[in-house]
């Protein structure tokens, strides 16, 4: 009886905060949507893919080249950040001794609490010098893959090991009554049975590195260009809209809020997948 | 005869005492040796001696707790999964102690598969199900693989079933279905001993019959040693049961013998009570 008249509200409490939770993410989209109008309305968006450079005050607003670079530093720090991150987790969940556990486990909290602008600042004073000695300027594609595969590392790498976790005590026995060797018992068995989990972490890591602004913009050199090496700077999407918002007037204003208007769609994607498969792994 | 007296006072194994005529000449295939289990500090198991016969199934009954589960798990050494878990006494396979740290473990549990009272299929198609222990154990000849796959899958009556479906997810199976998928996994490496944990007891009772029919049938062929809380599904399979009571919170080997004439006859009180079920 207690226990309803508390419940009751409280649920109302919780159930308005949702509620307005929602409703500020719909006016942030609205607001996206009608400051952006102008560039979308009436075709105008066609010259964002066809537009061949971004020269706004000159009104060519082709913002393809940093769509590109947005996707290869993601695609790249991913590719490095997945099989760094699993092996984290394997080595947590399964190999580290209890204290030495708790340290990585620690560390890698900490790691993702560390705000993006230090590890712009480390990326540009540590990383890019070290890239110049190999091919300059340094600031680079590859410069903004590393520093985000620092930033999302520890996501990797954490999902990972709650998803390992969560694997059945029943089918690591399983695995080895069947006299499978612990790396056979860790690759073959579970690491395909946590892999919605590992997925999902992977999509958030995604969004968060699609997302990312000051360490790309401090490290990556900001050049509109397509990204056809490794060693070129280029220019993210986000930092684009970082760097010229301040000055930006008329469809250069909209075209800004409309590459704003994408990656926002783009991450509310990815972290719906992600909550997606997560429920799925939970259901089993 | 009187409780204190009789327990753990001589191992229970046939030929030391009068359990009715076998029911085929007795070869120890295991020859469990003084057994006893502690996880930590709490000793769950103790002095347990038996022999397991080849070819003929053995079913372990007592109430809840008492051990059945750990001891299962010592014969197949899963008892090393947990650094906390240990195993004392000896439990002779081929003449060698199964328990000594010279034993290739790997290969010890590909001769002394286990079935799981929940099914566990792996969340992997069902050929691959079974092509992943045959690969691990060397098994490199893929027409080779799939010839032992499909027997297996015939073994258990699962082949008509999923012939058509080897590559969609085991778990899409039935929980009989799983469970009998999981005893095909456990064959088709060729082991010499299968141990079975309450392998129906999760199982609805038409799956559960089926299994219980694949585990006669496994009689002869390998030697079975099989937990079971349904006294009347020990007594349908098997050929020798052993009882195990708990005495001061540890699991005691009170009563080992041919099934038949341990259900009918049985020697101590305990097991007399247990089985007409008025105590357990
Ligand atoms: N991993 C473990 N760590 C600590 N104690 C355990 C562990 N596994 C089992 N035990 C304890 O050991 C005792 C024997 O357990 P076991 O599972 O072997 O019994 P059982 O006879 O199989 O019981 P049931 O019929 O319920 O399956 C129980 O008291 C149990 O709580
Ligand atoms: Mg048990």
């Amino acid at each position: 009886m207690l226990n309803k008249h508390i419940d009751k509200p409280v649920s109302v409490l919780l159930m308005s905060i949702a509620v307005l939770c929602g409703l500020i993410l719909l006016l942030v989209l609205s607001f996206l949507v009608k400051e952006a109008w102008p560039a979308i309305n009436d075709g105008a968006w066609r010259s964002f893919l066809v537009d061949d450079a971004w020269y706004p005050l000159e009104g060519l607003f082709g913002i393809s080249p940093m769509i590109l670079a947005s996707l290869a530093m993601t695609v790249g720090a991913i590719l490095l950040a997945l099989p760094l991150g699993v092996s984290s987790a394997i080595f947590l969940v399964f190999y580290a001794p209890a204290p030495v556990g708790s340290v990585y486990r620690l560390m890698l909290n900490l790691l993702a609490g560390i705000p993006s602008v230090i590890y712009g600042l480390w990326g540009l004073t540590k990383l890019v010098p070290l890239i110049v000695q190999w091919q300059a300027p340094g600031v680079s594609l590859l410069a903004a893959i590393l520093v985000l595969t620092l930033m999302i590392l520890p996501t990797v790498a954490l999902t990972s090991a709650a998803a390992l976790t969560a694997v059945p005590q029943e089918l690591i026995a399983g695995a080895a009554a069947l006299g499978l060797t612990r790396k056979s018992q860790i690759l073959l068995v579970l690491i395909p049975a946590a892999k919605t989990g590992i997925i999902s972490g992977v999509l958030l890591a995604v969004a968060r590195a699609l997302g990312e602004t000051m360490a790309v913009l401090m490290v990556a050199g900001n050049v509109v260009q397509n990204p056809t090496s490794l060693f070129a700077p280029v220019r993210a999407l986000t930092a684009n809209i970082a760097l010229e918002m301040a000055y930006a007037t008329g469809t250069h204003r909209a075209g800004l809020f409309a590459s704003g208007l994408l990656l926002t769609l783009l991450v509310l994607l990815l972290a719906w997948l992600a909550s997606r498969l997560r429920s799925q792994a939970q259901r089993g | 005869m009187t409780l204190t007296s009789s327990i753990n006072t001589r191992p229970y194994t046939l030929g030391s005492m009068n359990t009715g005529e076998p029911c085929c000449e007795p070869i120890a295939h295991l020859q469990v040796q003084n057994l006893s289990l502690a996880y930590g500090q709490k000793t769950v198991l103790d002095g347990v001696s038996l022999d397991i016969y080849k070819g003929c199934i053995t079913a372990l009954i007592g109430p809840s707790g008492c051990g059945k589960t750990s001891f299962l798990s010592a014969l197949n050494r899963l008892t090393d999964l947990s650094a906390s878990t240990r195993v004392r006494g000896s439990v002779l396979f081929d003449g060698e102690d199964l328990l000594s740290d010279k034993v290739d473990v790997l290969t010890l549990r590909r001769r002394i598969g286990m079935i799981f009272q929940k099914p566990n299929p792996f969340p992997l198609s069902i050929r691959r199900n079974l092509d992943l222990p045959l690969k691990e154990h060397g098994v490199n000849d893929r027409k080779i693989r799939a010839q032992k796959i499909e027997t297996a899958l015939r073994d258990v009556g699962l082949w008509d079933e999923v012939a058509d479906r080897l590559d969609s997810s085991a778990l899409a199976l039935s929980g009989g279905q799983q469970q009998r998928l999981c005893i095909a996994r456990a064959l088709v490496l060729e082991p010499e001993i299968l141990l079975m944990d309450e392998p129906c007891s999760a199982l609805d009772p038409i799956s559960s019959a089926v299994v219980e029919a694949l585990i006669i049938r496994l009689r002869g062929q390998y030697t079975v040693v099989i937990v079971t809380h349904n006294l009347a599904q020990a007594r349908r399979v098997a050929n020798y049961a052993a009882f195990f009571w708990m005495k001061e919170r540890v699991g005691k080997l009170i009563e080992f013998g041919q099934c038949q004439n341990l259900f009918e006859k049985p020697n101590h009180q305990l097991t007399a009570a247990y089985i007409s079920g008025t105590q357990g």
